[in-house]
């Protein structure tokens, strides 16, 4: 019986996996060889998807990106052996790209059937676990703490003191959240990691639950993620099949339930106290803070809401403790970032590395610098609210406190590269455009503030009364920075300011800012 | 014209624990859980604001009340920043002023300036804001989107909505939620395209709006506008008074024009109804000053006369000749009086004095006799005192709400609001009543029970539960000992233990499952503070009295009297019931409820002075109720009747 592997992975999906995959069953079936068809996630690496994999006696061995036409070809190549293809990309582990990673909450996806537990038991899983199970919340909480890690959905904040305060919260019901909206352009790692690895973010929210008592557990999950959808609601099954989850969770004191909620299709509902709002079944709307989510979240109850990639990188720390996890990275960001690499790059895809990699590193080491062969003009880290970096901030860290001293965010790890074709003043247009229309309309300087930005704008790249309209453009960023009631009105300056900074003549202006057209006249 | 302070955000609960802060300077300490608004306010500091004001949780939507704390990043909105020990706030700064100047050149890029010609023009709260943050200019000019087009709804007979004035601060859509409770309003749409709607319904007339006004009250600009106001401008002093239509006697101010009335504003400060109000004391008083009101005394001589306009001068020495002519010819009884539940204490008093004084006799008596008199007599005979126990404000203590024959949101509306928020909060209701009233099911209300009894069932009713908490051993038997008679309470344990009254015997009789009733009895006993509320469907049958005991004594027995948030809780008909029984408009109680025949100065007569003008003869004379006043006037016993303003033979 040979093993093939062929991605469930929306990417690879997208790309027609399941026709590759049908046309190997119907090869395999015709030529009589019997195969075991495994549809494992995505390594992600997506200029090479659909990448099929063949397990034989050196290792598995990669051909891709196959198609459905490339198929009678490969079995006549022997690839059921490892034989020799144009597709032919050799032994998976031997690849560049995932050699120089350090995959810690990625370490099964692609490797792992995602929604067998048996696999997952074999490959490291639940060992987390058992280890929880055993231990005070106080030292769980205690070792999340210890580890570094920080919150992976935008804001950077640590993981364990957000236990910590939902564990000492008294209340009867205390509830885990996972936001699993993934909103951000250009991101994608949670989804990777619920179609790749269900199980470990599975595992990493029973032990949140342990940690901080709370018995009940939602998934909010973006509904542009159907396949996401299933196959956390495959792995859920198997969990609660096998005593994973529900009552006295593999026989000790401890219940933890969980479910999966279909997102409202909003960006908004990502933020934390919209997606509560919406997850109790009313409008996306941000609430004030204090009080915090984690003494007055979901139905009022101490909630603990983490990003999926968050609670993923629980499991791994619990079971091989926060030093394994905390001596990679560097600074105050400790352990590793799943990166996604995306926009105008050779090759797009998921890089988990350490912290302190650089900008330049990523973009050309691992993305083979443009797709278009141009200059790289700029980049956005950190989402639609991130910050523009120019070709002389590429040697930054990635690092949560040297970004913000240039005034910029990590986000949850997305990065989209431009070339020398964009027009800068556009995508600061752009940006206040989304924030239009993704705009919750609660606060006014969001609701108001975005629309008129885009008229400013407008006026901007129009050059009418260009100087004013420029100062207006800054005062009108300073009362969304400053006056807005979330990040979405808040951050989505940081485009905005940096696009006007870093690239002056994209507006109209000299280097130096000084307008061209008023310095002629 | 004087405006009542606006805190911005509602008083902290929390009594116990205070908080001292500075606010520019300035140390105050106020309680726990406070906002950093409202304690700048309680020190005369007053923060820009326009989503806050202090009938509504706070929001924090506008971002004009932001403020600089010490030692804190960005600028937090101090409607919905609590105090805390130590802060040094700082409410007026240059960021802060250019912050709230760039939020209010938003707001005004989206409004028709069109002050001049506005109806709010003079009180509107974005009118003074602009004002507050010295507002010059508007650079994104007036080209851009806007809603300057969007259009009216006329729809309700009482007020209008002015879309193109609205500034989203959502204060309608909460008041309607949390005022009100009727959820008729919700903000449609997401970002700039943000607006209010009602409900899914194409206009306020057709939705589930019920015109209490509370969001036109909340309304900062023009937008939620009363016609009478926009027809007649702004009001330019007020007149405190109280609503006549039911039984919540909610407190309002009248704003008034001259003599006339142009709007009726609720009073914050008013006991039953804190700023709240329903359509009929908000819209409804156009027989205020109606034309066919009579406001000059008339007289006529026979039934068969024409009314004759004459001076007051006239008319009292008229009716003065009159009643003595018929008293001497016809008897001392031969006259009485009948006072209303709507009148004041004052008035009450006042015509009972004369029939007592000057008439001589005993024959007063008030309208309350219909819908009071059973309270009057049950609660004196169970509790010692002829009334509810409780204020209106008790509900908000209360777990468990049981309300029997009684339809608090159509009857007594702002209480019913006042009882939905509590419910909203979590307490447990149980409902006896033939009919789905409102509150059995609706939006974030659900009754737990619904005891659907057979008419004239209250008495199996209350006693099938009483059966179920004596046998179930639910009897709050410390409470009993130390505040009841133990006799008597052992006397009423046995007979309502007995296996005839069990829900199970009475299940046919009542109409209600047993297993209904049982759960119903299990809740009341043990939810906690548990409170009934009743209505004229207890009162109003012949069984009144005998089933207001039946409630008294199973409050007593689960221990739910004495405190706030339990209690017997009867709904009045009009708004001075009580009142008008303690001042003695009662034919068998003497004002204070002294009962006939205690002569003074016994010991419990409590009114100084009124020995000098109670007569003997009024002592010695019979007692006669309204009906048999009526009768007799009929039978031309008692020639004259005085009434102050009820209609008592409709309602008999
Ligand atoms: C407009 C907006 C959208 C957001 N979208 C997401 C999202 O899609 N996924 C996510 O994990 N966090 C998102 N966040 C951040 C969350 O509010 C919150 O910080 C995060 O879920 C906390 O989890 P963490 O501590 O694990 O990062 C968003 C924030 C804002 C302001
Ligand atoms: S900043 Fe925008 S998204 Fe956030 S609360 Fe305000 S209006 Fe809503
Ligand atoms: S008038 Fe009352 S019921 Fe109608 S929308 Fe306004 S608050 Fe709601
Ligand atoms: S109608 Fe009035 S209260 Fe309602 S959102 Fe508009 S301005 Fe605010
Ligand atoms: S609730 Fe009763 S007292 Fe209050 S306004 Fe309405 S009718 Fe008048
Ligand atoms: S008054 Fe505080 S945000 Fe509006
Ligand atoms: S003056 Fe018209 S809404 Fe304010």
């Amino acid at each position: 019986m040979i093993t093939i592997y062929v991605p469930r992975d929306s990417s690879a999906l997208s790309l027609g996996a399941n026709q590759v995959a049908a046309a190997i069953q119907q090869e395999a079936d015709q030529r009589q060889i019997s195969i075991k068809l495994v549809r494992n996630g995505s390594r992600g690496m997506f200029w090479l998807e659909p990448m099929v994999e063949v397990l034989t006696v050196q290792g598995r061995v990669a051909y891709g990106p196959v198609q459905p036409e490339d198929v009678a070809s490969l079995f006549d190549a022997g690839f059921t052996e490892g034989g020799q293809h144009a597709l032919s990309l050799g032994l998976t582990d031997e690849l560049p790209w995932l050699k120089r990673q350090e995959r810690l909450t990625f370490a099964r996806v692609g490797i792992t059937d995602p929604v067998c537990l048996d696999d997952y038991l074999a490959h490291e899983g639940y060992r987390g676990l058992r280890n929880t199970l055993v231990q005070s919340p106080e030292a769980i909480v205690a070792q999340v703490t210890d580890s570094g890690l920080r919150g992976r959905g935008g804001a950077a904040f640590p993981t364990g003191i957000k236990w910590k305060t939902v564990m000492v919260a008294q209340a009867e019901q205390k509830y885990i959240v996972c936001n699993a909206d993934e909103g951000d352009s250009g991101t994608y790692s949670d989804r990777m990691i619920m179609e790749g690895d269900p199980f470990v973010l599975i595992e990493g929210m029973t032990i949140a639950g342990i940690a901080v008592g709370a018995t009940q557990g939602y998934i909010y999950v973006r509904s542009e993620y159907p396949h996401s959808i299933a196959a956390l609601n495959l792995a859920i099954k198997e969990a609660y099949a096998a005593g994973y989850l529900g009552r006295s969770i593999l026989g000790s004191t401890h219940d933890f339930y969980l479910e999966v909620r279909r997102a409202a299709g909003a960006y908004v509902c990502g933020e934390e106290t919209a997606l509560l709002e919406s997850l109790e079944g009313k409008r996306g709307l941000v609430r004030f803070k204090p009080p915090l989510p984690a003494i007055s979240g979901l139905f009022g109850k101490p909630t603990v809401i983490n990003n999926v990639i968050s609670l993923a990188t629980v499991p791994i720390i619990m079971d091989k403790g926060s030093e394994y996890y905390r001596d990679y990275g560097m600074g105050r960001s400790r352990g590793t970032l799943p990166i996604q690499l995306a926009g105008n790059l050779k090759h797009a895809g998921l890089v988990e590395k350490a912290f302190g990699v650089t900008l330049r590193e990523l973009l050309y080491d691992y993305g083979g610098g443009s797709a278009s062969g141009r200059p790289i003009k700029a980049v956005q880290v950190g989402g639609p609210l991130g910050a523009y970096l120019p070709e002389s901030q590429f040697d930054t860290p990635l690092d949560y406190e040297a970004f913000s001293k240039l005034w910029a965010v990590l986000g949850h790890g997305g990065i989209v590269a431009f070339d020398d074709t964009v027009d800068m003043a556009h995508m600061a247009r752009y940006a206040l455009e989304f924030c239009a229309v993704e705009s919750c309309g609660k606060c006014t300087p969001c609701r108001i503030g975005s629309t008129r930005g885009v008229e400013v704008m407008d006026k901007v790249m129009a050059g009418t009364d260009h100087v004013q309209n420029i100062a207006l453009l800054r005062d009108l960023s300073d009362t969304m920075l400053n006056g807005s009631l979330c990040a979405l009105g808040g951050m989505t300056p940081y485009p905005v300011l940096s696009a006007l900074n870093h690239f002056p003549q994209d507006f109209g202006l000299s280097e130096a800012g000084v307008n061209k057209k008023e310095r002629a006249a | 014209m004087d405006k009542q302070t606006d805190y911005g955000t509602p008083a902290s609960r929390n009594t116990e624990q205070q908080v001292t802060l500075d606010i520019d300077g300035h140390s105050i300490t106020v309680a726990k859980g406070t906002s950093i608004m409202h304690a700048a306010m309680q020190a005369g500091i007053s923060i820009p604001k326009l989503c806050a004001t202090d009938s509504l949780e706070p929001f924090g939507s506008c971002r004009l009340c932001l403020v600089e704390i010490d030692g804190r990043r960005g600028y937090p909105a101090s409607c919905t920043t609590p105090v805390d020990e130590g802060l040094k706030v700082h409410t007026q700064t240059p960021k802060l002023a250019d912050i709230r100047r760039g939020v209010m050149e938003l707001y005004i890029s989206d409004h028709p300036l069109d002050c001049l010609t506005c109806s709010a023009n003079g009180d509107c709260e974005l009118q003074d804001m602009a004002g507050a943050v010295g507002l010059r200019e508007v650079r994104y000019g007036y080209e851009g989107s806007n809603h300057l087009s969007a259009e009216k709804d006329n729809s309700n007979p009482y007020f209008q909505f002015d879309a193109s004035k609205c500034i989203v601060c959502s204060r309608c859509v909460r008041a309607c939620e949390e005022t009100q409770g009727t959820f008729a309003l919700t903000i449609q749409g997401r970002g700039f395209d943000s607006k209010v709607a009602a409900g899914n319904f194409d206009n306020f007339l057709d939705s589930e709006c019920v015109s209490c006004g509370a969001c036109v009250a909340a309304c900062p600009t023009a937008t939620l506008m009363e016609k009478t106001v926009i027809e007649s401008g702004q009001p330019e002093h007020s007149v405190i008074t109280t609503c006549a239509y039911c039984g919540v006697g909610c407190s309002f101010r009248a704003e008034m024009k001259g003599e006339q009335v142009v709007r009726m504003v609720p009073d914050k400060n008013g006991g039953a109804n804190h700023g709240h109000s329903c359509v009929k004391g908000r819209f409804a008083w156009g027989y205020a000053t109606h034309r066919d009101r009579i406001t000059k005394p008339m007289i006529r001589k026979s039934i068969h006369d024409a009314w004759q306009e004459v001076s007051w001068e006239e008319a009292i020495s008229y009716a003065a000749s009159e009643l003595q002519r018929i008293q001497s010819k016809h008897g001392r009884n031969a006259i009485g009086a009948i006072t209303s539940s709507r009148c004041t204490n004052e008035e009450t008093y006042l015509v009972q004095k004369l029939v007592r004084a000057a008439f001589g006799n005993n024959n007063v008596d008030t309208c309350a006799r219909v819908c009071h008199s059973p309270t009057g007599y049950g609660l004196k005979q169970t509790l010692g005192e002829s009334a509810g126990t409780q204020t209106f404000d008790s509900v908000m203590q209360s777990d468990v709400i049981m309300v029997i024959g009684a339809n608090p949101t159509d009857g007594h509306p702002v209480f019913g609001s006042q009882m939905k928020r509590r419910l909203r909060q979590g307490a447990k209701l149980i409902i006896a009543d033939p009919r789905a009233i409102d509150l059995v099911s609706g939006p974030h209300v659900q009754a737990d029970y619904h005891l659907k009894l057979k008419p004239g069932t209250n008495v199996a009713l209350i006693t099938a539960m009483a059966h179920v908490v004596v046998t179930e051993g639910l009897v709050d038997e410390a409470f009993v000992k130390a505040r009841c008679e133990w006799d008597s309470f052992q006397y009423w344990s046995e007979f309502v233990a007995q296996p005839e009254n069990s829900p199970e015997a009475m299940e046919a009789a009542i109409g209600v499952p047993a297993s209904d009733l049982r759960a119903a009895a299990r809740l009341f006993a043990t939810g906690g503070n548990a409170a009934i509320y009743y209505g004229l469907g207890v009162t109003e049958h012949s069984q009144g009295s005998t089933m207001v005991m039946g409630i008294a004594n199973l409050a007593m027995a689960t221990g739910n009297i004495g405190r706030e948030g339990v209690g017997v809780n009867p709904l009045r008909g009009q708004n001075n019931v009580q009142g008008s029984c303690d001042m003695g408009s009662f034919p068998h109680e003497f004002p204070a409820i002294a009962t006939f025949p205690t002569m003074p100065p016994a010991p419990c007569w409590k009114m100084p002075g009124a020995d000098r003008w109670i007569t003997s003869q009024a002592c010695a004379s019979p007692i006669c109720w309204t009906l048999r006043l009526m009768v007799a006037s009929r039978r031309c016993i008692a020639k004259v009747k005085t009434l102050p303003s009820p209609t008592p033979t409709p309602s008999m």
